[in-house]
This record gives structure tokens, sequence and C-alpha cells, in this order.
């Protein structure tokens, strides 16, 4: 997905997503294209920045040939779009019963300590997102936290400080699908 | 050892791919079904299993299937549930992940029964990696036959897609999922119409949970007579328990239903008893909008009778001293844990999960979010927990879903059984401080 216009004013996919839209579209039956929206969104974050800025969903809204506000309505409701920038890695740990009677609780603070932000907050290089989640199917392996599409689980203080470390050395850019 | 029908085969390497499963039995019930039964025959076969809705209601999938409306001319549509997010449950995600064909060949197998010729699979947003590894095993059984036109030239279509989610509890419920699948909010239908006479895009369609689509293989295999042997009472077949918590060894176990529960928590087939030899004070037994029961209430029924692992035993006392089998998710806590801090915690959740289409759930969770973090700190008071009684009974059964409900019924049973503990924070919040509710990772032992 690199000969994408990464252009969030004038965001157009790369031919190979464009196929892929055109792909998913075709699983729905005819007239009822707004299904792929969803599915189109997710491919839209990963490619245009990690997020979806109002350019974005209204090129979404004219592919699948709807009303932009039908795009805005389900970006909002939907908890993995990010409706703002995020840093280049973000980073989300789940916060409910299971991790946090295994310590989900000790990570955030050890994580927002370590990066100098509150959750919800982005590094001021623009390199780390915190944000806190609720359940992530993970919950035999807590604590966990996800970064990008990944699954991170067992986690200790040491562990997390190892992944952050690595984060920073490899410049990483969360994959999102 | 107990019975495994679902998980006989998970640590088979390889068992992923299409050839592997298929050398271990795998699409046997393709060929049985399509190949000698009818529609009618399967869902009579099903019927005859006792099978339950593995997603959390319990509902017989056989009965299910017997209301889907056939109007002539209309397609029917069979939507699969892997939305999974329950807080304690991760079965199906295991199950994905380790035998993906099993709930490919169910998904094929119960199409067929109920005449669909699409189908979907709706997974949550985050299980990115599974969609690639569902992706990879339908293209898989497309190349061999199993998947597209004139299936095993029988002249049967079926076209099966998956289909993300984008994080959304109440996308489970499914109704909310069906919202989903269409491109919409999640916001759940008010019902009737049910989704077996208007369900996505306003055709007859059929939301079964993964787990119960999966076991849809066994019962073609083995019979629904046979798979009915399994169990105990109407509880027939085997679960998939995701355990999680304070114990030793968290995971996913297929149990025969009937396990006693206090051989699931302290043998070391299953969960091996409590974390750092702990004490156990509660346990919550299917995902977190069931009944939290103590642990006196858990392991033995209000009679003093063994509580088993089965719809009924869980269910034995109603409100007042049982709980529900739920979806499964088992999570466990030990002596150091708070009730309060904990049900803050299930509180928050259904705060940000409500979808707000109704005031009592919208504006009742928050107020209850709201009030335990005031006891929690140590500025509750007396009244305080009455009036959280009061706010779960005006939640339950006052909603357009039963995401309501599983907001009220933590509260109502963490009240129920440890009012103590409540009054406690209320009375003497100076003590409370002291009291860690969960373990530092990099401090195993509670300070
Ligand atoms: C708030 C809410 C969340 C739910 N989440 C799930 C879920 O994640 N997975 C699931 O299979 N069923 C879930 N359900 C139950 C579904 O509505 C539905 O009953 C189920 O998918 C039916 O399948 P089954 O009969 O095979 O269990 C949920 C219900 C509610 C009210
Ligand atoms: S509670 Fe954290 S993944 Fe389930």
């Amino acid at each position: 997905m690199n000969n994408s216009s990464t252009n969030i004013e004038n965001p157009v996919f790369s031919t190979e997503s464009l196929a892929l839209v055109h792909k998913i579209m075709k699983r729905y039956p005819e007239g009822k294209q707004k299904s792929a929206l969803i599915p189109v969104l997710h491919l839209a974050q990963a490619e245009f920045g990690g997020w979806l800025s109002p350019k974005v969903m209204d090129y979404v809204a004219s592919l699948l040939s709807i009303q932009p506000i039908e795009v805005y309505e389900v970006a909002s409701f939907y908890t993995m779009f990010n409706l703002k920038p995020v840093g280049k890695c973000l980073i989300e740990v789940c916060r409910t019963s299971s991790c946090w009677l295994l310590g989900a609780e000790d990570i955030v603070h050890h994580i927002e300590r370590k990066l100098n932000i509150k959750e919800g907050e982005t590094t001021t290089d623009g390199m780390f997102t915190l944000k806190t989640v609720e359940c992530l199917g993970s919950c035999g392996t807590a604590p966990m936290m996800m970064v990008g599409a990944d699954f991170h689980e067992n986690l200790t203080l040491e562990k997390v400080d190892d992944l952050l470390e690595k984060f920073r050395v490899e410049n990483k850019q969360s994959r999102y699908c | 050892m107990g019975k495994k029908l679902l998980l006989a085969n998970d640590h088979v390497p390889g068992i992923q791919s299409l050839d592997v499963y298929s050398k271990h039995g795998g699409y046997a019930a393709v060929e049985k079904a399509l190949k000698t039964m009818t529609p009618d025959a399967l869902v009579e076969e099903v019927k005859t299993s006792g099978l339950r809705g593995r997603g959390g209601a319990g509902f017989p999938t056989g009965m299910k299937w017997s209301f889907l409306a056939k109007p002539e001319g209309v397609p029917r549509y069979l939507v699969c549930n892997a939305d999974e997010s329950e807080p304690g449950t991760f079965k199906d995600r295991y199950l994905m992940e380790r035998i993906p064909h099993l709930l490919i060949e169910g998904m094929i197998v119960s199409s067929f029964a109920l005449g669909a010729n699409t189908s979907y699979i709706y997974i949550r947003g985050e299980y990115f990696y599974i969609v690639r590894i569902l992706e990879k095993a339908i293209e898989e059984a497309y190349a061999a036959g199993y998947l597209g036109k004139n299936i095993l030239g029988t002249g049967y279509d079926l076209d099966l897609y998956v289909h993300p989610g984008a994080g959304a509890y109440i996308c489970g419920e499914e109704t909310a999922l069906i919202e989903s699948l269409e491109g919409k909010r999640g916001n759940p239908r008010i019902k009737p119409p049910f989704p077996a006479v208007k369900g996505l895009y306003q055709c007859p369609t059929v939301v079964n949970n993964v787990e119960t689509i999966a076991a849809v293989v066994p019962i073609v295999n083995m019979g629904g007579a046979e798979y009915a042997k399994i169990g105990i009472g109407r509880s027939t077949g085997t679960k998939l328990i995701s355990a999680s918590g304070h114990i030793n060894k968290p995971g996913v176990y297929e149990i025969e239903l009937g396990v006693p529960v206090e051989e699931f928590i302290y043998s070391e087939e299953y969960c091996g008893g409590i974390k750092n030899g702990k004490k156990l004070k509660a346990v919550v037994a299917g995902g977190s909008s069931v009944p939290i029961l103590p642990g006196e209430l858990i392991l033995k029924t209000a009679q003093g009778e063994p509580r088993l692992m089965s719809y009924e035993s869980l269910a034995d006392g109603g409100f007042a001293t049982g709980t529900m089998l739920g979806s499964g998710g088992f999570i466990v806590m030990d002596e150091t844990s708070s009730i309060v801090k904990n049900l803050w915690n299930f509180t928050r959740f259904y705060h940000h999960e409500s979808c707000g289409q109704c005031s009592p759930c919208r504006e009742g969770t928050g107020w209850m979010e709201k009030i335990l973090h005031r006891i929690m700190d140590g500025h509750g008071k007396q009244s305080d927990i009455d009036l959280l009684w009061d706010l779960q009974k005006n939640i339950e059964g006052k909603t357009i879903c039963p995401l309501g409900d599983a907001a009220a019924w933590p509260v109502a049973s963490a009240i129920r059984h440890f009012r103590a503990e409540f009054e406690a924070y209320v009375n003497n919040p100076g003590s409370i401080k002291e009291v860690r509710h969960y373990y530092s990772v990099n401090n195993l032992q509670p300070a």
C-alpha cells in the first residue's frame, strides 16, 4: 500500500486497495454496498495514517455511493475508528476485569510514566499514543495490550519496557489490518 | 479425561490446513449432510441433539432453526456471531485460531440445513489476525469444492464471507450485529419482528454463535441421539469454558457438561486451583453479565448439593442463590479481590458499551459507575447502596435489548451477596485505602 496518496487533503486509495474495495463490495447483494462500509473504513484507516479525517470519510462515502453523514455516524460509533490523529504507534491496554485483576492498572501507570503522557494522549514527538480499551478476548493471557493490530499478552512491566524500547528503535508504525 | 468433540485435535500440527484437518476426519459432516440428508432431516437431528446456543442465552438451536421463515423467492441468511466481546470470554477466538476448518465445516452444513446460499461470519474487528486465518481456510475450502457452486456435485451453492466489526460490545447482540453488518451503527432493533422473519436485509436470518455452529459438525457425524447422551439432563454435549482470573492454569477447556464446579476449579486437568495458594472468594461463571457468586455458593447450591457446570445446576436457586452458564466466561477471584472495585470496573464497561438508545441503560449505567466510584474512593454514603439497588432495578427489563439486564445483574448480585463489603467501604473508608484490589504484576503478593 505504498503508491497511494497519503495526502489526507486529497485521499485516493492505491490501485491495489481500490481493487480490494471492489472485491469487498461484491460480498454483499446488489444494492447493499453500504455493508462494505466498516471493512472499507478499516482499509482507509490503515492507508491514511491511522485515523479517519473528514476528507477520508467523504472519499469513502463517494466510493460506496452513500451520503457522508452515513459514514460519520458509523465512524463515530465504533471505538476502533480514530477520529483524531494518533501517534505512529498506537498502544491500547485492556482495562477490563480479568486483565485488571492481574495488574492492568499497573501496566497503564507504568507506560504513562515511561512515556510521560496520560492515558488518551500522544507523546510530543508523535511516536506513541496510549489508550485503554475494554476486554479484547485475551483474558486467559492477561494482562494484555494491543499495538496496532498485534496482541501482546502475559505482560509484565519488564516485557512492556522491552516492547517500548523495541518500538522506538524500530520506529514502529502500527499495522491496522 | 472428559470427552472432547470440538478440541479433540486442536494440538495436531498443521490442523489449520484443510489437508491435515481432512486427514483427521474433517469435512466428513459436509459429505454426509449434503449427500445423504435433507435440510429438514438435519434440523431434526440438531433438535434431537438437544444442542443449546453457546453464545450466552442457551436457546435450543434446533428450535431456533425451525422458526426460520421460508417465503418463496426470498433469500435466507446464516450469520455466525464471532463478535465475542463479553468480558472473560475468549473461547471462540481459540476455536477459530486453532481449528478454523471446524467453523467453516459447521457453516456449510448449517447453511445447507437452513437453505442459505450466502453466509457471513461477523467477527470482532480486533481479531484481525483471525480474519486472515479464516479467509485462508475459506479459500482452501473453495479450492476443494466444499464452497462455491454445485458443492460436491449436489447442486447446492454457498458463498461464505468474513465481515469484521470495529469495536462495539453491543454488536454481539444479534439485531445490533445485523444492523452493523448492513453498514450502520450497532443499535439493536425492536423485536418483533425477529430475525427469523426479518433479519439481514429484511430477509429471514439465523444468527448463531461460533461454538454452536462448530458443534453441529460432531452432531452430524455421530447423530443427534448419540450427542444427547453426552452431558447431563437438558445440558447436552460439551461446552468450551474460558477460564481466567486468579487461577493457576487459565485457558480454554472443553468440558463435558455436568463436571462439578469444584473439580473444574481445583483439578489439574482444568484450572489447577487458586493462584499463590490463596482462598477462593467469588466466581463470575458465565461472562461479566451473569450474577457473581461467593465461593460457597459456586461450589455448592443453597441446598448443599455440589454445583455442576451445566445450564440447570448453575441456575439452581434462581438469582437469589444461583447464576447462569452464559457464555462460559469463568472469572475466578481470590480472597484479596475487592468486590466493590471489580463491580465498578464492570459497570464502567457497560456504561462505555451502552449504545445509547434507551434512557434507563444510557443514563443508569453512568450513574451506577459514578456512585460506585464514589463508594470505592471512600466518599460513599449508606444511602448510595440503596440507590444502586434502585438504579439496577430500574434498568432491568426496561430496555430494547438485554444489555440493560447484563448491566443490572452484576450490581444486584454483588449487593445481594457482598452487602457487608459495600457497608465497610461506606462506614470505614480509612481502612479500605489499605486494601489492594489486584495483584501488582511485578509483585505477585498483594501489598
Ligand atoms: C449485549 C449482548 C452481547 C452479546 N454478545 C454476544 C457475543 O459476543 N457472541 C455471541 O455469540 N452472542 C452474543 N450475544 C447473544 C446474541 O444476541 C445471540 O443470542 C446469539 O448470538 C445467538 O446464538 P446462539 O443461539 O448460537 O447462542 C449477546 C447478547 C447481548 C444482549
Ligand atoms: S479482560 Fe482483558 S482481554 Fe479480557
